[in-house]
C-alpha cells in the first residue's frame, strides 16, 4: 500500500490573471518525498492558485517552473503529471456509483477489471466504508462523500495528493475526526501531501511544514512550532494564533508600561514585546513584573480566556488554567515567561 | 367561540385535513375555476377526436361511430406522416450533432461573443416564422435542388429547434458542478473524449433528453415555416391537417387530428416527466 513520494519543486512560480490581478507573486517552494505541506492563509491570498499550478490546472507567468522528482513539468497539463486530487466540493462523479468513482482513474488507465475491483476493495477497507461500494453518489452524507473523495484520488496510486480545502464543507465535530483520518492515512501512505486550507488548526494538526501565504506570497515555511513560535513576519505573527503586544520605552535594560516596568535585554528606545497568551501567567505581586485590571474572564471548560487592560490603557489576552478564580475588575499580577520573552525579543514598533 | 388553534398545533400529522376543512371555501372556488379552464381547453381536443371516429358529424352520434376516417388518413396521407416523422428524426440526430456540443462551447467560452451567439440563436424563435421562412427561401432557394427537397425543411426545423436544445443542455451544465467534475476527471487522467463520454454527456443526460423531446415536439408540429418551405411533393402532417380541414370533410381533418395526437401526446407526456424529474 504504501507508495514513495516524490519531491515538488515550485521555482518562481508567478500567476497574473487575464484580467491584471496578480494572484501569485514569484513563489518558490521545496517540499520533500512523503512530506506533507499546508499552504495556509486567508481566502484571496493565492494558496488555491498555487496548489492549481502544482496541479496542473492553472500555468504559472514566463519563469515559472515546476517540477516532479526534479523533472521539468511546467507545460504538462493535469492529464499528464499523475496527481491524485480532492476537492473542496467533492466533485464526485453524480452520473458513477462509489465504486464507479473510485475505480474512474484506473479505468482511463485501462487496468484490468479483476485488478480495479481489487484495487476498489482495498481503498474502500482503508477508508472504512466497504458497505458504500453500490451506493449511489446523492445517497452519501458529507464525510461519507470526502471518504470517497479520497479513495479516488488515491486508487492509481499517485504519487503527489492535492487537498484543496477538503474539509471546510463538513460541520465541526466531523472535521475533527476526519483530520485524525487524513493524517493517519498520510502517514500510511508516505505520499507527498499539499494540502490547502484557511484553519490553522487543521494545518497544524495535518502539516510537516506549513507555508503561511498572504496576498500572493509566501510569507514564511516552516514547522508548526516554529510558525507559532517564532513567526517571521507581521502578517505570520497577526495570523497564527493570538499574539500580544505589549509597547513601551526601554531605557538600560528595562522596559517601562505605564507605571511598571519589565526588566528585558533590548537597546534603548521604543519597543515591543510580542507574546502568546498561555505565556502570561498570574503571579502573587513579589514576583510579577508588571500588574492588570481583568477586563474579562471567559470559562471555556479547558482553560478561562481573560482580557487584561494594563495601568496606560493597553489591552493583552492571557490564557489562565481552569482552575484559576479571578473576578472581572480584580488587579491581579502579570508575569512573562522568561524563555517566551527570550524566544521573541523586542521588536521596533 | 374560541378556535382550538393549539390542538390543530400541537398535533401534527394528525391534524393534517384541518387546515383543508378551514381552507374549504376557497379551496372549492380554485378547484372549481381550475376544471372549469381544463374543460374550457380540452374540450374542442375531445371534440375534434370525438369527430374523427363519428360516421357523419352533421348528424352527430346517430350516425354511428367509424375508424374508416381514420384508415382513410393512414392510407391516403402515410407520406407526410412519415416525412414528418422522419424531418423530426432527422432534426433530433442535428441538434445533437450540433446543438449538444454549441451548448458545451457556450459553457466553456465564458465572454461576451459567447453571450452574442447564445442570444442570437434565439432569433429564430423570436422572428415570426414566415419571415424566416422567406429569407430561407430569398437565400438557397436557388441553390440546386434544395428547394424542392425535404432537407429544405428540415433546415428551418433546425434554426427553429436549435435553441431550445442548446438552452435546454446549457440549462443543466450551469445547474450542476461540471466544471469540478471535468477538473475531477482531468486530475484522474482522463483526455478531452473520455471526459466528454463518461462525464459530461451521461451527467447532462436529463438537459439532452427534455431537449431532444422539445425538439421532436416542435419538429413535428411546427407549421408557420413550413408552410411557406415545403412542396407539393414534400408535405409534412401539420401542413396535410391544414390542407384536409380547408378542402375535405372534416371528419378527415379530425381523423388526421387524431393521428397528430397518438404522434405527439406521449412525446408531451414524456417531456413533462423529464422536466418534473429535473426538479
Amino acid at each position: 500500500m504504501r507508495s514513495d513520494g516524490m519531491s515538488v519543486s515550485v521555482v518562481n512560480c508567478a500567476r497574473t490573471f487575464p484580467d491584471g490581478t496578480h494572484a501569485l507573486h514569484g513563489c518558490n517552494l521545496d517540499i520533500s518525498p512523503g512530506e506533507t505541506i499546508a499552504l495556509l492563509g486567508p481566502s484571496g491570498c493565492g494558496k488555491t492558485t498555487l496548489l492549481r499550478i502544482i496541479a496542473g490546472l492553472d500555468f504559472p507567468d514566463t519563469g515559472g517552473r515546476v517540477t516532479f522528482g526534479g523533472v521539468d513539468v511546467t507545460s504538462d497539463p493535469v492529464e499528464k503529471r499523475g496527481v491524485g486530487m480532492v476537492f473542496q466540493s467533492y466533485a464526485l462523479f453524480p452520473n458513477m456509483d462509489v465504486e464507479g468513482n473510485i475505480e474512474y482513474g484506473l479505468r482511463v488507465r485501462n487496468v484490468a477489471r479483476d485488478e480495479r475491483e481489487q484495487r476498489v476493495t482495498e481503498m474502500l477497507a482503508l477508508m472504512r466504508i466497504d458497505e458504500l461500494r453500490y451506493r449511489r453518489v446523492d445517497q452519501l452524507s458529507g464525510g461519507q462523500r470526502q471518504r470517497v473523495a479520497l479513495a479516488r484520488a488515491i486508487a492509481a496510486r499517485p504519487r503527489l495528493l492535492l487537498l484543496d480545502e477538503p474539509l471546510t464543507a463538513l460541520d465541526a465535530r466531523l472535521r475533527d475526526d476526519l483530520r485524525v483520518e487524513i493524517d493517519q492515512l498520510l502517514r500510511t501512505l508516505g505520499i507527498t501531501a499539499i494540502y490547502v486550507t484557511h484553519d490553522q488548526a487543521e494545518a497544524m494538526a495535518l502539516a510537516d511544514r506549513i507555508a503561511v501565504m498572504s496576498k500572493g506570497r509566501i510569507e514564511q515555511i516552516g514547522t508548526p512550532r516554529e510558525i507559532y513560535e517564532t513567526p517571521e513576519t507581521p502578517f505570520v505573527t497577526e495570523f497564527i494564533g493570538t499574539m500580544n503586544r505589549l509597547s513601551g520605552r526601554v531605557l538600560n535594560g528595562v522596559m517601562s508600561v505605564g507605571t511598571d516596568s519589565i526588566t528585558i535585554s533590548a537597546p534603548d528606545g521604543p519597543a515591543s514585546l510580542l507574546f502568546r497568551p498561555e505565556d502570561l501567567q498570574l503571579v502573587a505581586a513579589p514576583t510579577a513584573q508588571f500588574s492588570a485590571t481583568v477586563a474579562s474572564a471567559l470559562y471555556f471548560g479547558d482553560h478561562i480566556r481573560l482580557t487584561l487592560t494594563l495601568s496606560n490603557g493597553q489591552m493583552l489576552t492571557a490564557k489562565a488554567p481552569p482552575r484559576t478564580t479571578v473576578a472581572v475588575g480584580e488587579r491581579v499580577g502579570c508575569m512573562i515567561v522568561a524563555s517566551r520573552l527570550q524566544a521573541l525579543g523586542a521588536l521596533p514598533t | 367561540m374560541r378556535q382550538p388553534v393549539s390542538v390543530v398545533a400541537r398535533t401534527g400529522s394528525d391534524s393534517l385535513p384541518r387546515p383543508g376543512l378551514r381552507r374549504g371555501l376557497s379551496f372549492g372556488v380554485q378547484l372549481f375555476i381550475t376544471a372549469l379552464l381544463s374543460v374550457f381547453l380540452i374540450l374542442p381536443v375531445l371534440m375534434s377526436i370525438v369527430a374523427g371516429f363519428t360516421a357523419n358529424y352533421f348528424e352527430g352520434w346517430s350516425s354511428g361511430l367509424t375508424t374508416a376516417w381514420v384508415i382513410k388518413v393512414l392510407t391516403e396521407y402515410h407520406a407526410s406522416i412519415v416525412l414528418s416523422m422522419q424531418i423530426a428524426l432527422a432534426c433530433l440526430a442535428c441538434n445533437l450533432l450540433i446543438g449538444v456540443p454549441a451548448a458545451y462551447a457556450l459553457f466553456r467560452t465564458q465572454s461576451r461573443f459567447g453571450r452574442m451567439i447564445e442570444e442570437l440563436l434565439v432569433m429564430p424563435v423570436a422572428v415570426p416564422g414566415l419571415a424566416t421562412s422567406l429569407a430561407l427561401i430569398i437565400t438557397f432557394g436557388g441553390w440546386g435542388d434544395l428547394r424542392q427537397s425535404w432537407v429544405f425543411i428540415l433546415i428551418g426545423h433546425l434554426l427553429f429547434t436549435l435553441p431550445f436544445m442548446v438552452r435546454s443542455v446549457l440549462a443543466v451544465m450551469s445547474s450542476i458542478d461540471l466544471n469540478a467534475f471535468e477538473e475531477a476527471a482531468r486530475s484522474l487522467g482522463a483526455s478531452f473524449w473520455h471526459r466528454m463520454f463518461h462525464i459530461v454527456l451521461p451527467n447532462c443526460a436529463s438537459g439532452i433528453v427534455a431537449g431532444s423531446l422539445m425538439v421532436v415536439t416542435l419538429s413535428l408540429g411546427e407549421f408557420n415555416m413550413t408552410l411557406l418551405l415545403h412542396t407539393p411533393l414534400t408535405k409534412t402532417l401539420p401542413i396535410g391537417l391544414a390542407d384536409a380541414y380547408a378542402s375535405l370533410r372534416i371528419e378527415v381533418g379530425s381523423a388526421y387530428t387524431v393521428v397528430f395526437f397518438v404522434l405527439i401526446v406521449p412525446l408531451l407526456i414524456a417531456l413533462q416527466r423529464t422536466s418534473g424529474r429535473g426538479r
